[in-house]
């Protein structure tokens, strides 16, 4: 016999929603047609609401909330664009801007317009240059491009192939995705399985074969 | 005349010979609690109104409550030694001199609220403090006070010993359940909160070393002397940890109804001759600075708050009129731009950014939208960084250049 979850009531944006308990705020949201960006978040990962992209101003919390993570609770309101929230997700996507190159995050970059980011307000700041690392025959992994969302260290472990072989290194401003002992994927446990390339957000790990096809023009034929 | 409490037996017994502690009260109190119910342990805690010293202030008693309410098995009392707050030296003189009384409020802990584990997470270069419990753990165990049917009753519990390796965010409750799990120390996301799913993602006390040492004394003296030390919402002995430009730096324990003034001029006697006071920090690189004006503020929860500071984990530190506020600030600029974890963006990049301006304006080649950038990092810092440490990673900073009259709005 399968257990009903009570529905739960609550306003988001000044829209009654009634969903059932454990659904999160960013599905409460998705489901309402209100569009709340997100970074790290992705369906088939845990979340770890590390990107604060999704951060929603919850009425009677002493900070933001991010909405990935938050389960919808009875009379809660929430607004998902106040200018508090807005505040917080701008200068995150300026320091985000100023930190990495997001040339292939097209929706990031859309939404950043519509929030009015200014693209160039920390690009005075340090930037790290990261070398392309081209060390096996199936893709390509160009740091420049990661945000350090850890999804792929997510995919490769507990979440889906449980290899271990990328792991997170450095600290603050310095911390990167890695392989253990910095050895070159095909000296690791990595088995290429590419998990990790279909969770990547930004681009910074592309298959090889669709690098190949964007130089020559040719489609990918789903073979 | 104040009787220290917390203090009593420091200086006065051989730290790590369990006959002095013995002989001083010592496990007078878990003797006491095995002849109780657990639940009248966790109520007697709720009504001493004894709130957390490791910097947030929570309600130990009710922390205790819902960690025994919870129906998972195992539970476990994990002690936070990882005292990294700049500043901040009051567990290390506990630990380093009074080791029996964190073990036997830990043991008392774990009969309260059903445990039988627990973990005491020591700071990496606290390697005295280390060696000190850990002789005390053994010679506990070798007495009976820990281990199983612990002096001869149904309750059995122990304790493991872990040591950090230099990571401030490992103080943060979360991040220092993952470094104990051996995983990188980076903090979870709140809820689920340690009492629901902590170490292990089992129900978990976390308390700081100076929280446990109280315990044995509320057990033996109650929560109504508990609570009349102190002016209300601020109940019990409090050490303070007094540094800089002061004469006699250190360790003062007193009741929260001391106000700052008492604290530097009496107990540490004041400033060197010819000087004079520029600011005091209170709470350490996460706390604010004060100027001269507030030296008549009580030293409570509530005194500082209404001045928009924080007691913190009780760190005073003293600056006197020659020192350049500029190198402090660049100092804790540095500092959170060093410790942070970077799992979060705010945190990750606001306190890196955060770091180049304050240096900026520190090194007089400040650029004209750094003030305004500032001001945006601290809120988003504040209002959306996961834990704690980005959270008030501008604290410090913001207040500082408050005093200085950089910052007027």
């Amino acid at each position: 016999m399968s257990e009903e979850k009570p529905t739960v009531h609550m306003t988001i944006d000044g829209h009654s929603v009634a969903v059932p308990a454990g659904t999160t705020v960013l599905e409460a949201a998705d489901a309402l047609g209100i569009y709340i960006p997100r970074l790290c978040h992705h369906p088939h990962l845990t979340d770890n609401a590390l990107c604060r992209l999704c951060v929603v101003e919850w009425e009677g919390a002493r900070t933001l909330v991010p909405a990935c993570v938050a389960k919808v609770r009875e009379g809660a309101v929430v607004h998902t664009h106040s200018e508090r929230v807005l505040r917080a997700r701008r200068t995150i996507l300026e320091l985000l801007f100023s930190a990495a190159d997001l040339s292939d995050t097209p929706e990031i970059v859309a939404y950043a317009q519509t929030i009015g980011v200014n693209p160039e307000r920390f690009a005075d700041g340090e930037r790290i240059e990261h070398p392309i690392y081209d060390d096996n025959p199936f893709y390509i992994r160009d740091y420049n491009k990661c945000i350090m969302c850890n999804r792929c260290v997510q995919a490769c472990g507990n979440d889906m192939q449980f290899t271990y072989a990328l792991t997170v290194g450095g600290r603050g401003f310095h911390t990167h995705v890695d392989t253990f002992f910095h050895r070159p994927l095909p000296d690791t446990s990595c088995v290429f399985c590419g998990n990790c390339v279909a969770v990547c957000p930004t681009g910074a790990l592309v298959g090889k074969t669709e690098i190949e096809m964007a130089i020559t023009g040719e489609e990918n034929h789903g073979h | 005349m104040y009787e220290p409490i917390l203090l009593r037996r420091v200086g006065r017994i051989h730290p790590t010979r369990l006959s002095d502690y013995e002989t001083n009260d010592g496990y007078r109190a878990l003797r006491r609690a095995l002849t109780w119910r657990p639940e009248h342990i966790v109520q007697l805690i709720k009504e001493s109104a004894l709130v957390g010293r490791g910097g947030a202030a929570f309600p130990t008693g009710i922390k205790w409550e819902s960690v025994a309410k919870q129906p998972v098995t195992p539970k476990y009392i994990v002690c936070n030694a990882d005292e990294s707050e700049p500043g901040t030296f009051k567990d290390r003189v506990l630990m380093e001199n009074d080791p029996f009384a964190i073990v036997e409020a830990i043991t008392i802990a774990g009969y309260a609220v059903g445990a039988e584990k627990g973990y005491i997470y020591v700071r990496g270069e606290y390697s005295k403090a280390y060696d000190t419990l850990a002789t005390a753990v053994a010679a506990a165990r070798e007495a009976g006070y820990l281990g199983s049917h612990i002096l001869g009753s149904d309750f059995s519990f122990d304790i493991e010993l872990r040591r950090g390796a230099g990571a401030y965010v490992c103080g943060e409750e979360t991040a220092l359940f993952e470094s104990i799990e051996g995983k990188r120390g980076w903090p979870r996301q709140k809820p689920p909160f340690p009492t629901e799913a902590g170490l292990f993602g089992k129900p978990t006390v976390i308390n700081n070393v100076e929280t446990f040492a109280n315990i044995p004394w509320i057990l033996l003296n109650g929560a109504n002397w508990f609570r009349s030390l102190g002016p209300d919402g601020s109940a019990g002995p409090k050490l303070y940890c007094v540094s800089g430009a002061v004469n006699r730096p250190g360790v003062y324990e007193a009741p929260m109804n001391i106000t700052l003034r008492e604290l530097i001029e009496e107990k540490s006697q004041g400033l060197p001759d010819g000087r004079s006071l520029q600011a005091v920090l209170i709470g350490g690189a996460a706390g604010t600075f004060v100027g001269p004006e507030h030296l008549d503020v009580e030293m409570s929860f509530q005194g500082l708050s209404a001045i928009g500071a924080s007691l913190g984990s009780g760190a005073v530190m003293v600056i006197d009129d020659g020192t350049n506020m500029w190198d402090i600030l660049r100092r804790i600029a540095r500092f959170f731009a060093h410790e942070s974890c970077g799992k979060c963006f705010p945190c990750r990049y606001g306190t890196q950014r955060q770091r180049e301006i304050v240096e900026r304006m520190a090194n007089g080649t400040v650029r004209e939208n750094d003030l305004e950038r500032l001001v945006d990092l601290w809120a988003t810092m504040r209002d959306a960084s996961l834990c704690g440490l980005g959270q008030t990673a501008g604290n410090a900073i913001e207040s500082g250049l408050r005093l200085m009259g950089v910052l007027t709005t």
